[in-house]
């Protein structure tokens, strides 16, 4: 029993990080129909800033508490990150807006591989050691189930960020213009909305979103490197499908079904399977249940949302 | 593991009058130079060249000339492209042997252009069983291979460790998944039991869900075949998830890099191990030692003693075929008995070291420490 509740709790704990990551693939895909490839190693870049800031700080003021020092390594990765994000869609995706959409696809790939090898020519191939500010220390609430305060961190802070986003989507006026620019831009703009702007700040709130999720990824498991962004993203962008790909509440809701899916795919086929398959098989499994929801419910868990480019 | 190449080429008409009966043989030595283990590299080429040097310095002959060798070293940038240019380039130098490479990744494809130039090849450092199992006459090496360093974990598991039930992780690669394989038939056949089998990527960075597997299962000792960049953070997630088991991994997580990944989460029940004998163990390793920082002033790394046993090896086999050519030459390296530096040089019927020895690690004191 206490193997299941740990199960489900580690699923939690990563779901959490993907549902993070799903929601900068979904907002993007929402507005602009693009499906942006680099927005993992945008995590990655978050990651690496807040260790190189953390680092810095190590080494001129050693007595700091972790939480000042966390949280100014967040204020440093966030606004570069916010950078990055509005240098990609500046100078790359906003050229080739009216392009046909695999010209936008392509590119999205060649920023991921631009990011990953800037970011290995400044950080290194080396995996990095990320100091764990939160404590990683396990606690046991239930006798066999052990839970680390960073994992509760973690969760906390992103169902935090998930409510803050939705508010900002649903009840403010830039909230109110990306829905209208998601439903059609060309009448949004020709209603007043500025949607080169709105464009720019979705990309920017969702590479916010992708430094903040790095920092937690990199906190949870201790270490960063330059390829850290490619797994987490491709499974967010699959978590993002999952949940219906433009849908903010279906990001969050795959990201957390993926996660589950994940760990208890891993903890438990062999025993569905009597042996047949075993947790090599861990991430086929998430894909048969993508491929599954996709089959009977195409438009993912909670549906795609409805526009012209969708 | 680096791919050291010894070229023993034979260049009896570029040689002037004055030396007529002097006979110049090129030996290559490949391994990286260049990259980030360009310093394990570094080391296997000095080692080579330091048993060129002291065949040289005794003064040998060979079919009634005097032979010197010369040592040509390559950088294969531990790259197995790089690694089969520099050996094509070695063979059509018509070198007579070669020692390396380095890194089972980059021997085992290299080792195909020897095979095919005829050129004897002993690696000092790449330990994939595939290597010998190719069917290849003129391969050999002077290190232990992953089966012998799988069998040697599995009998410490059961044996000093008392493990009764075992849990194993690889991460699906030739080299953990071949390291995992051999440990668990030697754990099995000691009688262990094997609680769980599990599998992750050479790329993942979660294993929370199979250690969680594994701790229901309750095993004694956590085996995991892979390399450091994995099992650091792996025994992170052991120690948040209060595992105690002991744990125990091959040479890819035998590293600093290790200790360093692993943070806080690693202890003394920590076990890693290293195929070849720690200098000091070696019959003649403090000799090797003291000479071979006379000579480059630098540190002994890890392999330049079996880069040396190598070369040694097959300059000892011309000597008793009394030819410098592959095709007299390599029976008598085949039935090689050396006394080299490492140990006692000689090979099995496949071209593997008999004999080869497995050191294990214990941590303790923020290092990894033999036992």
């Amino acid at each position: 029993m206490e193997t299941l509740i740990q199960q489900i709790l580690n699923g939690l704990v990563i779901g959490s990080v993907y549902a993070l990551i799903a929601l900068g693939y979904t907002m993007v895909y929402g507005i602009l129909g693009l499906i942006n490839f680099a927005h993992g190693d945008v995590l990655m870049v978050g990651a690496l800033t807040a260790l190189q800031t953390m680092m810095f700080l190590m080494g001129v003021a050693p007595g700091m508490s972790p939480v000042a020092m966390l949280t100014i390594s967040l204020m440093v990765a966030i606004p570069v990150c916010m950078m990055i994000g509005y240098a990609m869609e500046r100078l790359a995706y906003r050229r080739l807006r009216n392009a046909p959409r695999l010209a936008p696809l392509i590119t999205a790939i060649g920023m991921s591989f631009l990011l990953q090898t800037l970011a290995m020519i400044i950080w290194g191939r080396n995996y990095h050691t990320f100091p764990q500010l939160i404590s990683t220390t396990p606690m046991q609430p239930i006798e066999g189930v052990f839970v680390t305060p960073v994992q509760i961190f973690i969760v906390i802070s992103s169902a935090l960020i998930m409510i803050g986003l939705s508010l900002l989507v649903n009840k403010t006026r830039i909230g109110r213009a990306m829905r209208a620019t998601a439903e059609n831009h060309r009448v949004a703009s020709l209603m007043g909305v500025d949607t080169n702007t709105v464009i720019a700040f979705t990309f920017v709130i969702g590479a916010a979103l992708a430094a903040i999720a790095g920092v937690m990824f990199a906190s949870n498991y201790g270490i960063a490197h330059y390829g850290m962004g490619f797994m987490p993203g491709l499974k967010a962008f699959t978590a993002a499908v999952l949940g219906g790909i433009g849908n903010l509440g279906g990001a969050m809701l795959g990201g957390i079904v993926l996660g589950l899916v994940e760990s208890l795919g891993a903890g438990y086929i062999e025993h569905l399977t009597f042996g047949f398959l075993n947790s090599s098989y861990q991430d086929i499994f998430a894909f048969i249940i993508l491929g599954l929801v996709l089959i009977f419910k195409p438009t993912g868990l909670l549906g795609e949302r409805v526009s012209d480019r969708a | 593991m680096k791919k050291t190449i010894v070229a023993l080429a034979v260049m009896g008409l570029g040689i002037t009058g004055a030396h007529a009966q002097e006979m110049i043989v090129k030996l290559g030595s490949v391994a990286p130079l260049t990259g980030t283990i360009s310093h394990l590299g570094k080391d296997n080429e000095n080692g080579a060249r330091l048993a060129l040097e002291d065949a040289n310095a005794k003064g040998i002959t060979i079919g009634g000339k005097k032979v010197k060798f010369e040592l040509i070293g390559e950088d294969d940038q531990a790259d197995p492209r790089t690694g089969t240019t520099v050996a094509q380039r070695l063979v059509d130098a018509g070198v007579k042997g070669v020692v390396g490479h380095l890194n089972s990744g980059t021997t085992i494809p290299a080792s195909r252009i020897y095979d095919q130039g005829g050129v004897p090849m002993i690696s000092p450092s790449a330990t994939n069983p595939k290597l010998t199992q190719q069917g290849y006459k003129g391969i050999f090496r002077t290190i232990a291979n992953d089966v012998q360093q799988g069998s040697a974990l599995g009998k410490f598991m059961v044996g000093p460790l008392g493990a009764k039930k075992v849990a194993i992780i690889d991460d699906r690669t030739a080299y953990g998944q071949g390291l995992a394989d051999e440990t668990e038939k030697a754990a099995k056949a000691g009688g262990a039991q094997i609680v769980a089998r599990e599998f992750t990527t050479d790329k993942a960075t979660d294993f929370n869900a199979i250690l969680t597997k594994i701790r229901a299962t309750n095993p004694d000792v956590i085996f995991f075949g892979g390399m450091d960049a994995q099992g650091g953070p792996m025994l992170r997630q052991l120690k948040q998830l209060g595992v105690t088991a002991k744990f125990v991994t091959g040479d890819g997580g035998c590293s600093p890099e290790m200790i360093k990944l692993a943070g806080d989460s690693i202890g003394s029940s920590a076990y890693c191990s290293m195929a070849g004998l720690p200098l000091d163990k070696m019959p003649g390793g403090a000799e090797f030692r003291d000479r071979f920082k006379k000579r480059f002033n630098a540190d002994v790394q890890i392999y330049s003693p079996y880069a040396y046993d190598a070369a040694t090896a097959i300059i000892a086999a011309m000597q008793k075929a009394d030819s410098v050519e592959p095709s007299k030459y390599l029976p008598a390296l085949k039935a090689s008995t050396v006394p080299g530096v490492t140990g006692n040089i000689a090979f099995d019927e496949k071209g593997d070291i008999k004999e080869g020895a497995i050191t294990l690690y214990q941590f303790k004191d923020g290092n990894w420490v033999a036992m």
